[in-house]
């Protein structure tokens, strides 16, 4: 079977990579709908939904356009949901592979390290790395990749220390690769599966953590976001509930989407395993 | 005997940690922009220069570094958070004063989701291959992908606006001057709201988590065996698999207690409870760095609390363990 049979096999897994192309679609399409910024005042304030043309979500406290802050949003949410994500995988990757393929002290260190990290409550942290650096998209993408590394490399070392004495390891060492070649050509290949489907899964929480940061007014202050929509209404929610309300629908099914492909990724790239396990 | 040593050995590990953190707060404070006494003060920007030689003096800016750390260290040591410029009240009082409300909050919610994933979570494994037990993973799933602070406002919306059953503010009524089990009462009708949606998110992960656990020790031979001698598949579900699937269930739910004192942060802010989430997001607001990096401290701590108990928990109910770690 094919991968794409494999993984369309996982019905939910389809629907999720359904909506989360619509919602990539929305990100590049939004400078085509609403070429202005998201962020100008275009009619009165506290505009219900579907009263007037051209504004179906209606308008916000300041009279902005709330359809055109979702897709603006859309492109934001995605981008730093991806980046903090690849930034995580850079330092965790390596860490754990180190760990996992050494052994011995190192391992201890690294996983000391790790641990550190890991006892540290992810969302305060990440509070108070943007606090402090100031709220920008790169401080926001640091301060999530440095909460999400940890699981990463616990993987990874996981995985180097179950085939780290396989017959195709100790024959590369006999023929005399080196260390660097084994652990970079050898094993990583190895454990890209893995990998793949938890980057999938982390992308959505990234998503999820820089929703929550902007709503609590860390986001960047030039782009629009999902989480600012919200935290910018929250009190107003009793006039107009509707403007906190798409921003987080649109935060749902982003994670959502995401989840299922990773789901979907996992059932389509690890077949052996049984269906059982969720 | 050994609980003794164990508990001493974690303890020893948690000061570690907190002396990493403390470190950890103290670089933070010189990586942000600006004077690190206007930091101090929470008055980045423009501000008297005579009240920030004052303050350069008080926190000893004027010396070299190390002689900084270790003044901020043993000052930690001795319970000294600084002050609070902006709240009038020494940082340690002001989360003290906090730390019971998100205790409360975070207990209920604790013990809500952990109750409520380990029954969906035994009931969808119960029911693997029938609709109903997929349909309470659809739902687990769905709130797991729920945004906090989101599915918060939309029980404010429904629950307080609409069908106007419960406070949607506070942690008791303002004025109404309850005293004994009236107040009891008013604050557990205010706790609903705030503990309930803080707990739906951690009990999708509680249900996933029950499931696999228990679908995996399903496929162990004593269960077999039970069933090869005829035991009925409820006293198997019951007293075979369940128990040996929640060890691990115990496990996780210690990590995760860290995840639920971030998630207060955001409860707190939507209700306005007065717990120190509540605190962190004034402290932002008013950019009390000081306070900020108080809280900071408090909710690792909070956490390795949790932790250490899940530890001795885990111990008490698998004997087996003695020295494995």
């Amino acid at each position: 079977m094919s991968f794409f049979a494999r993984f369309a096999q996982n019905r939910g897994a389809l629907i999720g990579l359904i909506i989360l192309v619509t919602i990539i679609l929305m990100a590049i399409s939004a400078p085509l709908f609403y070429p202005e910024s998201p962020w100008r005042m275009v009619q009165r304030p506290f505009l219900p939904p579907l009263e007037v043309d051209g504004f179906p979500l209606g308008t916000d406290t300041m009279g902005r356009n709330v359809a055109a802050g979702l897709m603006h949003g859309a492109w934001v949410s995605l981008l730093i949901g991806l980046v903090s994500t690849l930034v995580a995988l850079m330092i965790g990757v390596p860490l754990g592979a180190v760990a996992g393929y050494y052994g011995g002290l190192i391992d201890d260190a690294l996983m000391r390290f790790t641990e550190f990290f890991q006892t540290i409550p992810n969302f305060a942290l990440a509070i108070v790395l943007v606090a402090i650096m100031q709220p920008s998209v790169t401080s926001i993408v640091v301060a999530i990749a440095l909460v999400s590394w940890p699981p990463v490399a616990r993987l990874v070392r996981a995985e180097f220390m179950s085939l780290r004495h396989r017959e195709y390891v100790e024959a590369a060492r006999l023929v005399g690769q080196s260390n660097r070649t084994i652990i970079l050509r050898q094993i990583l290949p190895n454990t890209l599966s893995p990998i793949i489907v938890l980057a999938s899964l982390m992308v959505a929480t990234a998503i999820l953590l820089e929703s929550s940061l902007s709503f609590l007014g860390l986001g960047d202050p030039n782009v629009m976001s999902w989480g600012y929509m919200i935290g910018a209404a929250r009190t107003v929610i009793r006039q107009a509930w509707w403007l906190s309300f798409f921003p987080g629908l649109a935060i749902l099914l982003t994670v959502l989407a995401l989840n299922l492909v990773g789901e979907g990724l996992d059932d389509a790239l690890n077949p052996k395993l049984s269906r059982e396990r969720s | 005997m050994l609980y003794a040593r164990l508990i001493v050995m974690r303890l020893l590990k948690a000061v570690v940690v907190l002396f990493l953190i403390v470190i950890f707060n103290f670089f933070l404070i010189h990586m942000a922009p600006g004077d690190p006494a206007a930091v101090l003060a929470g008055e980045a920007g423009a501000t008297d220069e005579q009240f920030l030689r004052q303050l350069r003096e008080q926190f000893g800016l004027d010396q070299p570094i190390y002689v900084q750390l270790w003044r901020y260290v043993s000052g930690i040591a001795m319970l000294d958070f600084g002050y609070s410029y902006r709240q009038q009240m020494p940082v340690f009082d002001l989360i003290m004063a906090r730390m019971p409300a998100t205790l409360l909050l975070t207990g209920t919610a604790f013990v809500l989701s952990l109750a409520l994933g380990i029954l969906a979570g035994s009931l969808a494994a119960a029911r693997a291959k029938k609709p109903s037990g997929s349909l309470i993973m659809a739902l687990a799933l769905l709130f797991y992908a729920t945004p906090l602070f989101w599915v918060a406002l939309m029980a404010v919306v429904l629950f307080s606006v609409y069908l106007d059953w419960l406070p949607a503010y506070g942690m008791y009524t303002v004025g109404a001057g309850y005293t004994g089990l009236a107040l009891a009462l008013d604050v557990g009708k205010h706790l609903i709201l705030p503990a309930t949606t803080l707990a739906l998110f951690f009990m999708a992960i509680y249900t996933r988590m029950t499931r696999t656990s228990m679908l995996e020790a399903s496929q162990q031979d004593y269960v077999k065996t039970a069933r090869a001698k005829g035991l009925s598949p409820r006293i198997i579900q019951r007293r075979h698999i369940l128990r040996n699937a929640l060890l691990p269930i115990i496990t996780l739910a210690g990590l995760q207690a860290g995840q639920m004192v971030g998630g207060a942060i955001l409860t707190e802010t939507v209700f306005a409870w007065p717990g120190i989430g509540r605190l962190m997001y004034e402290a932002l607001m008013q950019r009390d760095y000081n306070l900020l990096l108080g809280i900071f401290f408090f909710s690792a701590a909070l956490v390795i609390v949790f932790n250490i108990l899940t530890d001795l928990v885990y111990r008490l109910a698998d004997p087996r363990i003695k020295e494995a770690s």
